[in-house]
């Protein structure tokens, strides 16, 4: 350890680069105050291993408690009338009716006439009113009693017509959202139903297609897909005169706790949210939502707890969704394949809401000096879109990789062969090594290739992705007297096992098992953790974790030291015990140093450092790593080209996220991303009827996803990438995972049957028509 | 759900004594208002989805699952195949008789719902289960099926409709096993309170829209399905069944074909039965595809002609022409795994 002039960091040596490449060093400064470098995975005992899931059994089990088991005492049942209009504007309301309702004790009004801020509904599905009663049929029945005269107003569902400057307005300018759909504050111009465009640009767009050897131009759609969260979204609120405790669904417990604060005017210190097993997110819990309002709202009125559970049909209209969008792009490029130019536009509707736009696969994934993009939001009378697994880049990514596709057919180029020019990150092209190895690239036929009206087709695509971190991220460790360990955090495990990771990197610092350590998380009681969407959740809080976990160890150490009269940095926890590094047989139990504790439990909380090589980009508590993430997914699909069928035979996915903490689990995400993007690809769709503006499937029986015979073979490859970054180097998982499927069973497709399909969902209604198989016209009339 | 009263018949007549409503009238009568009709229940699938949906709100289910005898299937006379109405889908779909004289029916049941579903829905609840039309399923679109005075699939989402005989109602029946039922000249049984018995063929007892565009079928208040009955086939008879959903897990049949061809041994056609299922408010017959099979020797060809035949008078919809070459398909590749 060298001193530097900053007497707070020191210089350590980081082992650096993709294993499978093969290892170099990097030197970085770290806080005095954080752990040693890790070594490669490869020297640990538990950090990169497959360690069993530890809630598994129980989740299997049908133990653990979703928040719908949660049952208070005195707990009453909310429901929520929803508007069955797409456009209206609320006139009068009466709730006496249901006032009177034996079994109802609070009844609220949520859209209340006279204001037009609140009198307007703009969706079938938005709020009306709600009611908190003694059992849910005593709810049902309240709902059937309110009385709501509505004026029904204009209304456009279909985000082509909502363009159209004579198309019905959703909002005005004074009630429109403001926003941006990459997310940023600032209000963008509002025309009609469209705000945008939001636009970024690089270099001289008009010269570099003038310098082009070749350009490919397409439109590319994608339709709305809905979470279908196996648990829906719910919670219990307990208001009480003391405060606040909510037992909700989320992917980010100390976020939630924050709306409420606000929401309610209540301190933080009296404000309580808490999460044990969760069903999924995706991206549609991250906040406390209408229905999370709602509920506190009738248990304030009620003073008594309030449980409001999502049915499946709320969850399909008023939970959140993917938007659909719609893509033109154009790229330039040379005969070489150096790309000369790349343009942009694209229209999104997240309904209501905003935030449809398709991210920077366009710009950010291939090196291209000129670059323009203009994305806007197109405003629709339809339940409001929220962040999904790879929001933009999902929908992006299956217009551009299929454009970089057909470049590379223009060129005469193999598409692997063509990113190996234009893409510059060294990760993706170890993926596309690896994958092209696993899936048989070297045996792919040209497009159309198979005789008989059964063809089979291999394609690929890449995804891009920021290395998000929450830097306000903290956790706690404690050692007790007898020996055992507790981790706590707010940080929830949405069901990819963080759990389960905080054990091993705690353990790997104590030289204990991971079992012997007990997680305490989703709870803000504990030290606040990030939130679990961005795929930040394992690169924000197991840095706290491991540093936390070694300034206790630095404690023990030293009560270890007067006790063995050895010097404290020839000291070593390793099997259970505190030994001399190179004397085993001077050692003494990890118990026995923990028995001798002045009080009955010892403890440090560490936050999240900045990345040591500092970050690219910071704002407010969210942060990106230098590098991105990268991921490769080859597909193979059969195509019957006289059912219009499309089956995905196999997927290939080769993924990177820093350093990986638990293969097993890491597997698993991937595994559900891939899934999660074949469902996308081939059958999800939420279709709205434009005369009616309801939503005609949702349900899971018409709105479709994939099934158990539908699932490919899919196979998983994850990179050990080491940068030298924080105190466990590892970043997330769950989006990459899911970008690149569609586009790479599109490719395959295109593969397969020469024909590209620049639509999703590839149902057997669009391969057909595709192949030009379908008579054209109605054929009714 | 409402609540309900639940009565345990033992005998055919008790049951049907007490089956005051049809499920059909039951949900036009008063589809919002509080219980006051007693329905029959079979394996309940079809009932509690209804009833969930508040389509559906009876004061008291019959359950038919006490009455013995109901669920058997037994030889009949001459050859032929008693099913019992309560025989589930899945005994139905795996019985020795069943797959060896009629492996087109074990075939279709096999392939519909889920196995939980097939272990519980009955034969008889199949053939009377309501239409699965969305807009028909969802409380807020008061269509003419329901009393209502127009049709909203026609003008908005019909890409599970029906191609031919789709107005005024483009409901296709959403019976898969009625496809291959219809093929064979099935006869239904059906016993009233007195003990009266009609045994029509099951396509007379099912009725299109423009017949009665509330009713799927002619079952009476106070009659209990009690049997299916199949004709024996001669041997010289083949069969097939192909059905496509957009899945294979748990899915609806996009297009469902079942086809009968009485062949000589150097595959001449001398008669041929093709039905569509998923196509029309009944199990469709393409008698145009039957015309062309008839008299010819069956090959690729033939079969082909004969797939192009059967989308004769198809009058597709505004998202539903797709099921044309589907049902092209369908038909042409069931004709080649009948003949072998
Ligand atoms: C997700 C899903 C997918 C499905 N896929 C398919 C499919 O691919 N193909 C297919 O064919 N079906 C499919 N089904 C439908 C299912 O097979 C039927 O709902 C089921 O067969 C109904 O049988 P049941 O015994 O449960 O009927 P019930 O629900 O008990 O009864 C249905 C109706 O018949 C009446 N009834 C029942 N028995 C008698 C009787 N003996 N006499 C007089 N009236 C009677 C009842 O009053 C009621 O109106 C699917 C269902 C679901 C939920
Ligand atoms: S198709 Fe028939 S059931 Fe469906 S909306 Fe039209 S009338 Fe109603």
């Amino acid at each position: 350890m060298t001193k530097l002039a900053d007497e707070t960091l020191r210089t350590e040596i980081f082992p650096y680069g993709i294993a499978s490449v093969g290892l170099s060093q990097v030197k970085r400064q770290v806080p005095l105050d954080e752990p040693p470098p890790l070594p490669p995975n490869d020297d640990l005992l538990f950090i990169g291993k497959p360690v069993p899931r530890q809630n598994g059994r129980a989740m299997v089990t049908g133990e653990i408690h979703y928040t719908a088991d949660i049952n208070l005492p005195g707990m009453l049942y909310g429901r929520i009338l929803r508007s069955p209009l797409p456009h209206a504007e609320i006139q009068a309301i009466d709730i006496s009716a249901a006032e009177h309702h034996p079994g109802v004790r609070s009844v609220i009004i949520l859209s209340p006439p006279g204001d037009p801020q609140t009198a307007v509904l703009r969706y079938v599905g938005a709020p009306v009113a709600a009611v908190a009663a003694v059992s849910m049929a005593a709810a049902e029945e309240a709902l059937a009693l309110i009385r709501v005269s509505y004026k029904p107003l204009p209304f456009v569902i279909d985000m082509d017509e909502a363009r159209k400057p004579i198309a019905p307005l959703v909002f005005d300018a004074a009630s429109a959202p403001g926003g941006h759909p990459a997310g940023a504050p600032s209000a963008l111009p509002l025309n009609g139903n469209v705000r945008g465009p939001s636009t970024v640009s690089r270099g001289e767009v008009v010269q570099g297609f003038a310098q082009a050897d070749v350009i490919v131009e397409a439109e590319y759609r994608t339709q709305v897909q809905t979470h279908c969260c196996m648990e829906p979204h719910g919670l219990v609120a307990d208001w009480r005169a003391d405060g606040l405790t909510v037992y909700i669904s989320t992917q980010f417990t100390a976020g939630v706790r924050h709306e409420l604060a606000e929401a309610f005017e209540l301190p933080l210190s009296r404000v309580r949210v808490v999460v044990d097993g969760m069903g999924g997110g995706f991206g549609s819990k991250s906040m406390l939502g209408n229905y999370g309002r709602i509920a506190v709202g009738l248990s304030r009125k009620a003073q008594a707890p309030v449980r409001i559970v999502l049915t499946r049909q709320e969850e399909q209209m008023d939970a959140g969704n993917r938007p659909a969008t719609w893509q033109h792009l154009r790229i330039g490029a040379k005969h070489d394949g150096s790309l000369t130019a790349i343009s942009l536009v694209s229209y999104g509707t997240a309904g209501v809401g905003l935030g449809a736009g398709v991210g920077n696969v366009a710009e950010a994934l291939y090196t291209c000096p000129n670059f323009e993009s203009a994305q806007n939001d197109v405003f629709t009378d339809a339940g409001p879109g929220s962040a999904m697994r790879g929001p933009g880049n999902t929908p992006g990514a299956f217009g551009m990789e299929q454009a970089i596709d057909e470049l590379a057919e223009r060129l005469a180029l193999d598409p692997v062969a063509l990113r190996d020019r234009i893409d510059p990150s060294p990760r993706r092209r170890e993926e596309r090594r690896i994958g092209a190895e696993k899936i048989g690239w070297q045996h792919r036929h040209v497009p159309g290739a198979d005789a008989g009206p059964i063809k089979r087709g291999i394609g690929m695509a890449q995804s891009i992705w920021a290395s998000n971190v929450q830097i306000n991220s903290a956790c706690e460790v404690r050692v007790l007297r007898d020996g055992s360990v507790q981790v706590l955090s707010s940080v929830q495990d949405i069901g990819t096992g963080v759990g389960t990771v905080l054990a091993q990197v705690v353990a790997e610092v104590f030289g204990l098992h991971p079992e012997d350590v007990v997680i305490r998380i989703g709870d803000t009681d504990f030290p606040s953790g990030p939130p679990s969407h961005g795929s930040r959740t394992t690169a924000s809080i197991t840095p706290p974790a491991r540093t936390a976990a070694w300034r206790v160890l630095q404690l023990l150490l030293a009560d270890a030291a007067v006790a063995l009269n050895a010097p404290v940095d020839v000291l070593v926890a390793r099997d259970g015990r505190i030994q001399v590094r190179d004397n085993p047989a001077k050692s003494m139990s990890f118990r026995d140093v923990a028995a001798g504790l002045r009080t009955d439990s010892i403890s440090a909380v560490a936050t999240r450092s900045d990345d040591y090589p500092g970050f690219r980009h910071k704002s407010g508590d969210a942060a990106q790593a230098q590098q991105d993430l990268g991921g490769v997914q080859f597909a193979q699909v059969v195509v019957d080209t006289e059912t219009g069928i499309v089956r995905v035979e196999r997927v290939v996915a080769v993924q990177d996220c820093g350093r990986p903490l638990n293969p097993r689990l890491i597997e698993s995400q991937v595994q559900g991303g891939v899934l999660m993007g074949v469902s996308y690809a081939l059958f999800e769709n939420r279709i709205i009827d434009q005369n009616t503006g309801r939503m005609v499937n949702p349900n899971l029986e018409e709105y479709k996803v994939v099934g158990i015979r539908e699932a490919p073979q899919i196979d998983v490859t994850v990179l050990e990438n080491y940068q030298g970054n924080s105190a466990t180097d590892a970043y997330g998982i769950a989006e990459p995972a899911n970008i690149a499927t569609a586009p790479a069973i599109a490719n395959a497709v295109y593969n397969a049957i020469g024909i590209r399909l620049r639509s999703l969902p590839m149902t057997p209604s669009a391969v057909l028509a595709a192949l030009g198989k379908v008579p054209q016209g109605n054929m009714t009339s | 759900m409402n609540r309900f009263a639940w009565a345990t018949p033992r005998t055919i007549s008790e049951a049907a004594a007490a089956a005051t409503t049809l499920v059909a009238d039951a949900m036009s009568s008063d589809p919002t208002g509080p219980g006051v009709v007693t329905v029959l229940k079979a394996g309940g699938i079809d009932l509690l989805d209804l009833m969930k949906e508040t389509l559906l709100m009876p004061a008291t289910l019959v359950n038919l699952q006490q009455i013995p005898g109901l669920d058997s299937i037994h030889p009949g006379e001459g050859g032929a195949l008693h099913l019992g109405s309560m025989v589930t889908l899945a005994t139905l779909a795996s019985h020795p008789l069943v797959r060896q004289r009629y492996p087109a029916l074990a075939d279709a049941v096999s392939r519909s719902a889920s196995p939980q579903i097939r272990n519980v829905a009955t034969l008889g609840g199949n053939l009377l289960q309501r239409p699965r039309c969305w807009y028909f399923r969802a409380k807020e679109h008061h269509c003419l099926r329901k009393g209502g005075d127009h049709c909203f699939a026609i003008p908005g989402e019909n890409q599970y409709h029906a191609i031919f005989d789709n107005s005024p109602c483009a409901i296709v029946h959403p019976s898969t096993a009625a496809t291959v039922l219809v093929a064979l000249n099935a006869t239904v049984e059906l016993i009233d309170a007195k003990g009266t018995v009609r045994r029509p063929l099951l396509v007379d007892f099912f009725g299109p829209p423009d017949q009665d565009i509330m009713r799927e079928n002619n079952l009476k208040p106070h009659e209990i399905l009690t049997a299916v009955l199949l004709p024996a086939v001669p041997a010289s008879v083949r069969m097939a069944h192909l059905k496509q959903g957009e899945k294979d897990s748990i899915d609806w049949p996009l297009a469902d074909v079942a086809v009968l061809l009485d062949l000589t041994p150097d595959k001449m056609c001398k008669s041929a039965t093709v039905i569509l299922g998923a196509a029309a408010p009944v199990p469709h017959r393409a008698e145009a595809a039957e015309a062309a099979l008839i008299g010819k020797h069956i090959d690729e060809d033939i079969a082909r002609q004969a797939g192009r035949a059967a989308l004769n008078g198809a009058t597709p919809l505004s998202h539903n022409a797709y099921k044309l070459p589907l049902f092209e398909t369908l038909v042409h590749r069931a004709i080649l795994a009948a003949a072998g």
